[in-house]
Order: structure tokens, then sequence, then C-alpha cells
């Protein structure tokens, strides 16, 4: 008997337009300082599994079949004073986001204390001792002194440690992490799963990582269940699922993560999704509409894009007198070029400016410090609209959240059609049409999206759909500022192969940012890197992936998951003619 | 035109606001009382029995009969006449008309005067912001029946006599809904505030779209919705504020009386015994404002996605 068991659990959630099974059949087992990881795409299931088994299921959803045990005990029947009980005491809760798992009004202390007290019955002093040494346990510094403090006085890292200092408190069997790190970025990620692991085998705690990223299923987990659609489809030691999956699905899953240690060509083609249908016919780029771009004016030979010295300064707190003034530094004399057709990436973790450079360059906002220059026009020095609209049409930009980026009160034919009309592009409203649908297909989606609105299609959809309004105005120059950071892995990879597709058919030049060191060795030939709104490194993409110069470059290289397990078959490596130069 | 209505029609009775349109019964119970008042007004000239307003018609005889089923009734007049002989039932009729008429024409001119602040004030930001808002707390300072009192003083100051029964409907109009505009204009400019910021307003400025497109074709719509539930609330209040306007006798003139007009007019004959001269208006206000009221609760839990 293990010590945490489900049993062929089915979760339901009926509405009036037909009962969603959420979780199909689904078995798990798990044992004493084990870390399981369960890894699926949005919509798997693999939340609502860790909502059932603490009994937290949201209304109206419902546990239809099938039992939950912990050390032989079942804890699913439970009425809810039962439950509570169990939950807490001795099933720990780990949340995404520590912004909203902590309670902002009270503080550390008594948090903890609360916590201990209803479950524990220790007395106050004893309770307040217990909180400190919680804290020196997940690494807090003088926790003596923070235990006092408001949760708003904690980095987002520190809130994570102090939302699993309060999962263990009560010394709990078994602990549920549902995408601890997630929010987090990489160096704090990676200090965090150690701290899980160690915590793990220290205090012999079953652990269940629910998570949608293969490197931390690689970094931390002992075992792996893959759930697609609610069903397990596999599970199995890590090194196993990562290296040699049996299941289809889990095969292609894992082909889709960007891998840190080659750059390939493509991604393999993600077979298991059923939304990555191919354009239903193929357009010739070069002599359609896209392709017939128009002059752009007599190429300089020179970069296309120079920025020198760019920098931008918030002003956080206006004041009267200047030295009263607060201001944030976002971006501090930042200077590279592009040159034509070439694939910039910026890296750096969240913070690092590299979003505020790209809204620099795109002219959401004026720099308060420097120039951009595009071609022989320099666009800092422009002004107003007017001036501006021409390169308008020559830079455009793809977002990284799809669920925001387009307007939700129009169809997807008026989103599209939207710059060709503004910029009059083409000649009569038949035309147009025929234009959108031609996007669309390039893109992926079909023609007979463009009477849909945005509301009815997924994630990846939309990012679709944002990238045919980007392509509308036949740029020259694209901007994605993380354009698949909100998206599930087999999605990010058709969203990154259509990218590269579009860079090399109609020689896009781009400037491609992320916090994903893997995409951007699969998508960039140079990379800078950015700190604090400094950029530190520039240099070809392999060079800095094999030979970094900058410490800080060394550092967030470190970090990066290894997925050495994966297995490297079949794949088509590419091998970049610039590296090395 | 038929295969863009058809759809439509489709849509709204498998959208969700009209699935929970018909599981709240007070809703629909509010909404019947409503639709028919208003079907009651419009067609007031063909329904009435009587038409309150031609003067050759009236019989000061008939004056101050009872309702029909009263001692000294008379099926000609359902609900009793007033102190001119005039039929109560076709006064409410004929004074529903004009309270309506005054509530939605103010709610109207509200909304399109605190939207567009609002969104220009959102949008915008810095100073033009401040200074819009602060006039909003200027004005929210005062009671909304206040403002609507002065305004209406002020043009009985400024119009020669003639004139202003003539303008009269119109001032009202302008009073109730100066005084309401506050409301819209604080929810638009919030939502504004978050729709700005989001993406697809950002790529429709990166396309190169001006300012007064972008608010036109990208935030309006989507800040409408809330909108929609404070004009239906306000529907109500712009009613009540017309009757106590008119119930003080600075509304519309007595020759095209309201439903305040006629609660005024009865309220002298109250204690002699003539209740039905104000109850009967005062039961078809009571109606009105609470079904609309109703409706704009209804509609304000229907599209809150928090209370679902």
């Amino acid at each position: 008997m293990a010590l945490l068991n489900i049993d062929d659990i089915r979760i339901e959630f009926p509405s009036r337009r037909g009962t969603l099974v959420a979780v199909d059949g689904v078995s798990l087992a798990l044992e004493k300082g084990e870390i399981l990881g369960v890894v699926g795409e949005s919509g798997a299931g693999k939340s609502t599994i860790g909502n059932a088994v603490i009994g937290l299921l949201e209304s109206p959803g419902r546990l239809a079949g099938g039992q939950v045990r912990l050390d032989g005990e079942r804890i699913d029947a439970l009425d809810d004073a039962q439950k509570r009980k169990v939950r807490g005491r001795r099933i720990g809760m780990i949340f995404q986001d520590p912004l909203t798992s902590l309670d902002p009004l009270q503080t550390v202390e008594s948090q903890l204390v609360e916590t201990m007290q209803a479950h524990l019955r220790l007395s106050p002093a004893e309770a307040r001792k217990r909180a400190v040494q919680l804290l020196t346990q997940v690494g807090i510094d003088n926790p003596e002194l923070r235990v006092k403090q408001y949760p708003h006085q904690f980095s987002g890292g520190m809130r994570q440690r102090v939302v699993i200092a309060l999962a263990l408190c009560c010394e709990p069997e078994v602990i549920i992490a549902d995408e601890p790190t997630t929010a987090l970025d990489v160096s704090i990620q990676a200090q965090i799963l150690d701290l899980l692991r160690r915590l793990c085998r220290e205090e012999q705690v079953g652990m269940i990582i629910i998570t949608h990223d293969m490197g931390v299923i690689a970094d931390v987990t002992d075992r792996v269940a893959v759930l697609y659609r609610g069903k397990l489809v596999e599970q199995g030691p890590t090194a196993k699922i990562l290296g040699n999956p049996d299941h289809p699905y889990t095969r292609s899953l894992i082909s889709a993560v960007p891998r840190p240690d080659i750059k390939l060509k493509r991604f393999p083609l993600v077979t298991y999704i059923e939304d990555a249908r191919e354009p239903a016919r193929t357009l010739d780029i070069s002599t359609h509409w896209l392709g017939r771009r128009r002059d752009f004016g007599a190429s300089s030979g020179g970069p296309l894009l120079q920025v020198r010295d760019l920098s931008m300064r918030f002003v956080l707190k206006s004041a009267f007198f200047k030295r009263n003034e607060r201001a944030l530094d976002a971006v501090k004399r930042v200077s590279f070029d592009i040159g034509e057709g070439e694939v910039f990436g910026l890296v750096g973790e969240s913070g690092s400016g590299k979003s505020t450079v790209a809204r620099l360059i795109s002219g959401l906002y004026t720099p308060t410090g420097g120039s951009v220059s595009f071609g022989a026009a320099e666009l800092t020095a422009l002004k107003g609209e007017k001036q501006l609209n021409p390169f308008r049409r020559q830079i455009q930009m793809i977002f990284q959240d799809p669920f925001s980026s387009l307007n939700p009160r129009m169809r997807v034919l008026d989103i599209v059609a939207e710059p060709i009309r503004f910029h009059r592009l083409c000649a009569t409203d038949a035309e147009t049409r025929q234009v959108v649908a031609d996007l669309l297909d390039v893109v992926g989606l079909g023609g007979r999206a463009a009477e849909r609105y945005p509301h009815e299609f997924s994630g990846g959809q939309r990012q679709r759909i944002c990238i045919a309004r980007a392509l509308a105005t036949r740029p020259r120059f694209l901007i994605c500022d993380e354009p698949t950071s909100a998206l599930d892995v087999s999605i990010q990879a058709q969203i990154l192969n259509l990218l590269k597709d579009l860079q090399e058919q109609l020689g896009l030049t781009m400037l491609f940012i992320s916090h994903d060191l893997p995409v951007i060795r699969q998508m960039c030939d140079r990379v800078g890197v950015m700190r604090h709104g400094e950029l530190l490194e520039v240099a070809a993409t392999e060079d800095l992936f094999e030979r970094p110069q900058h410490a800080y470059s060394r550092h967030l290289l470190g970090l990066m998951p290894r997925l050495q397990a994966m297995s490297r078959e079949g794949l088509e490596v590419e091998h970049t003619e610039r590296s090395g130069t | 035109m038929n295969t863009r209505i058809a759809p439509f029609f489709a849509r709204a009775a498998d959208s969700d606001l009209w699935h929970s349109f018909k599981r709240t019964p007070g809703a629909v119970i509010a909404a019947i009382v409503t639709l028919a008042i208003v079907l009651g007004a419009v067609f007031a000239p063909v329904v009435a029995p009587h038409n309150p307003f031609d003067l050759a018609s009236l019989n000061i005889m008939d004056a101050n009969t009872p309702p029909s089923w009263e001692e000294g009734g008379s099926p000609d007049f359902l609900l009793g006449t007033d102190d001119q002989g005039r039929d109560i039932l076709s006064a409410v009729l004929y004074g529903s008309r004009v309270s309506l008429l005054v509530g939605f024409a103010s709610v109207l001119f509200s909304m399109v005067l605190g939207v567009s602040l609002g969104l220009v004030s959102g949008y915008a930001g810095g100073r033009l912001d401040s200074f819009i808002m602060r006039v909003a707390d200027v004005q929210l300072s005062f009671p909304a029946i206040l403002v609507a009192l002065l305004i209406d003083g002020v043009a009985r100051g400024i119009l020669p006599r003639d004139m202003h029964d003539e303008l009269a409907l119109y001032v009202l109009i302008f009073a109730i809904g100066i005084s309401g505009w506050v409301q819209y204009a604080r929810t638009v400019r919030g939502s504004t505030l978050v729709e700005r910021n989001k993406e697809y307003v950002q790529a429709a400025r990166l396309i190169g779209i001006g300012p007064f497109t972008i608010l036109r074709r990208h935030i309006l719509p989507n800040v409408m919705g809330p909108v929609l539930v404070i004009a239906t609330i306000h529907l109500a209040v712009a009613i009540i504020t017309e009757a106590t306007l008119s119930f003080l006798g600075v509304g519309v003139p007595p020759t095209a009386p309201s439903l305040g007009t006629l609660i005024r007019i009865g309220n002298s004959y109250l204690f002699s015994g003539m209740w039905w001269i104000s109850i009967f208006p005062g039961i078809a206000l009571v109606a009105l404002v609470l079904s609309v009221n109703l409706l704009g609760d209804w509609l304000r839990d229907a599209l809150n996605p928090k209370l679902r």
C-alpha cells in the first residue's frame, strides 16, 4: 500500500451544455519521500486531480467515481469538517501564484501560527518558535526579523518560500505543488526546486508536482505521469519517459520541448495536436500580395535597425522638485544593430527591460534618451503620426498574451483587415477579404475563421490570428515579445515553426524577445543578454550558448534545465554558418 | 439582411444572458410589467378610452367621479376622473408617455455625455483626466435632485415665461441628464484605464490608428457592458427625479401632465376622500420604477462573471 493512492477517479463538470469529463479513469500511487510529476498541457485535468485529492473541487465539479486513499484510509468520502482536518494537517498545498496565496493583511508569523494552532494545538509560544525554525528551514535569512513582516515585504521567490513553509508547518505526509515555479524567474525556480527536493528527502514527504514544464519534471521528479485530455497516457520513471517514451502523445510532447543543447532546423512535426492543421492550399508567397511589397526605399547597405544609447526612465512618483522624484531606469544606454533578414534575440529575467526595448523600438513608448534608426531614417527624431505612419507599416509586433491582444468584440475578418483598410493597401473590399482569407491560410487557420469571433479560438489559434494581423501590413521588421510564453509546449512548437517559415519566406527581420533560453537558441541568429536594463553581452547564438563571455550569461545558462535524458534520435540539427564567426 | 439577423437571434436565444433571464422569475415579471407600461404609453392615443387633453371632450359634470367599482362610479371612467373631468386611466397612460420620454431622453443624454468624458478622461490621462474627475467630484458632492433643481431654476430665470412652457420638457431632460453623467464617466474611465493597456489597443496603435478611432472602434464596445447596467438603473432614477420635480411644480407644465404632475394634482384632494386621483398615477409610477430597477439588478448580476 502506497502513501497516497488515487484509484480510477473520474471528475465531472456538469453544465447546461452537457457534462464535461475533466478526468477519466486516472490511477496514481505515491510513495513516501517520492516526487511524482504530473505533466500535461492546459485542459489536461492535472490541476483538477490535485484539487480533487484535497477536496477543493470547485463547484459544479464533482468526483463521479473512484477513490482517493491516504495511508489506506479513504479521504474522498469524508464530510467537510473531516476534510478540513486532512487538508493542511496531512496534505499540504503549494499554489502557483505566491502573490495571491498569502493573506496580505497578516504577518507571516500570524499566518504560520494560526495554521499550526488550528491543526497541531501548539501553544502560541511554541508555534512562534516553530515558525522561525520553518523559515530557517526554507532558507530565509534573518528569520527572527522576517517572521514579523508582511507578505508584500518579500520578493516573489521569498514569498514562495513562505508558502512552502506554510505547507510544511503541520508536518504533512503529502504535499501537492501546483505549478510551484511557473510564476518565478529561472534563477529563483532553480532554488525553489532544490528546496522542494531537499525537504522531500529530509522529511520523507511524498510530493506531487503538477506542471506543464518538462524542465521542472526533468529536474526534480522521480516518476512522471503524463495526462492528455483527462486520461493517463503513460507513467513511469522520469528518465525512461523523457528518454524513451512509449505513447505517441508523450513522444510528440517531448519533441516539442525546445532543446537547450542543440539547434534544430524545425521542431519535428507534432502530430498529436488537433489544431495543427496544415494550410488548405499552399500559397506561392513570392507572387502573392504578401510578397509584392512596396518599395521600402533603397537599402542603405548597413544594418536595418540601429539602436544607440537607448534609455528609458519611468517616473514612479512625480514631484515638484526633481530631487524628490522617484524614477526607475528601465533601460540604460542600450546599443545594438540588427541586420536585414536577421533574427536578433533579447533574453533576460523579468524586469530586465527587454519588453521596454521592444516598446521603444515600436514607438509605443518615447525614449528619454538615445536614438533608434530604421533604414536611413531616425525614428526617434520623427514627430507626429504623419511622419511615423510609413514606418508603422514596416514595423509590427506580436504580443505575449493572445487573450488580450485581440479585440473580443470584432470579427477575425475585421481584426486582420484593420491594418489593410487603414493603410489602404488593397483597392477593393473584395480584394481585402481575399487577402485576409489568404493570410489566415498562411498562418494555418483556414479562411473560414474570418467570420468568427476571437473567443471561439484557443490560445494557439489566437496567436496565429495575431501573426496574421501583424503580417497584414506587409512588414519588414517584426517584433515578437514573448510570443509563446502563454502557450503550451506543443502549440509553442507550432507557432515557432510558423514564425521560422514566415521569416524565411518573407525575408523578415525579427527582434525576438524571450526569457526562455532554449527557445532563443532555436529561433535566433544573434542574442543580447539583458539584466536590470543593461545589455551585458551580444554574441552569435551558438557562441553564447557554447562560450558565454559575461559572468551573468554563464549564470543564466547554468540554470537552464539540462534535459539530458531526452533522446536525440531522428532530429535534424541545424548547422548554422554564422556560428563561430 | 436576413442572413445577418437570423444568426443574431439564434445567438441571442443560445446566450447565457437569455438563459439567465428565463431562470429569473423576478426579471421576467419585471420585463412584462415594463413592456406593458411602455406599450400602453406608446400607443396611448389608440388604447386610452378618452383623450384627456382634448378640451372639447371634457365635461366638468364628470369631475371627481370615483373608480367604476366604487359607489357613484361610472363604467365610462374605469379609474375615475379628476377635478376637471379627465379620465384617470387615460391621464395615466398619457402621463407615462411624458415620464418615459423624459426618462429615456435624459438617460441617453447622460450616457452620451458621461461615456464620452469617461473615455477621454481614461485614455488621455494627465491634466485633462484630473480636471474632468475633479468636476465630477464637485458635482457628486451635491445631491442629483439639487443639481436638476438648480438648472431648472436658472432656465426659468433666463427664459421668458411663454417660451419656458414650450421648452420645459427639454430643460427638464437637460437638467436630469446633466445631474447623472458622473456615474457613467467614472465607470467608463475605470474600464478604459484597464482596456487601454491591453495588447489589442497597443496593436491598433502600432498600426497607426488615431486615438479617436481607437476609442470608438476598440475601447467603446468593450466598456459598454457596465454602462448598460447603469443606464437601466439610472432610467428608474431619472423617472423618479422627473416625477419629483413635477410634483414640486418645477417640471413639465400642467397642460401635458406627467405621472408626477398627476400625483401633485391629486395630492390636494387626498384628504377630501378623492384618493384615486393621486393613488393610480402613484401605483403606475411605482410599478414602472420597481420593474425597471429589478431589470437593472438582474442585468447587473447576469453580466457579473463573479456571481455566476
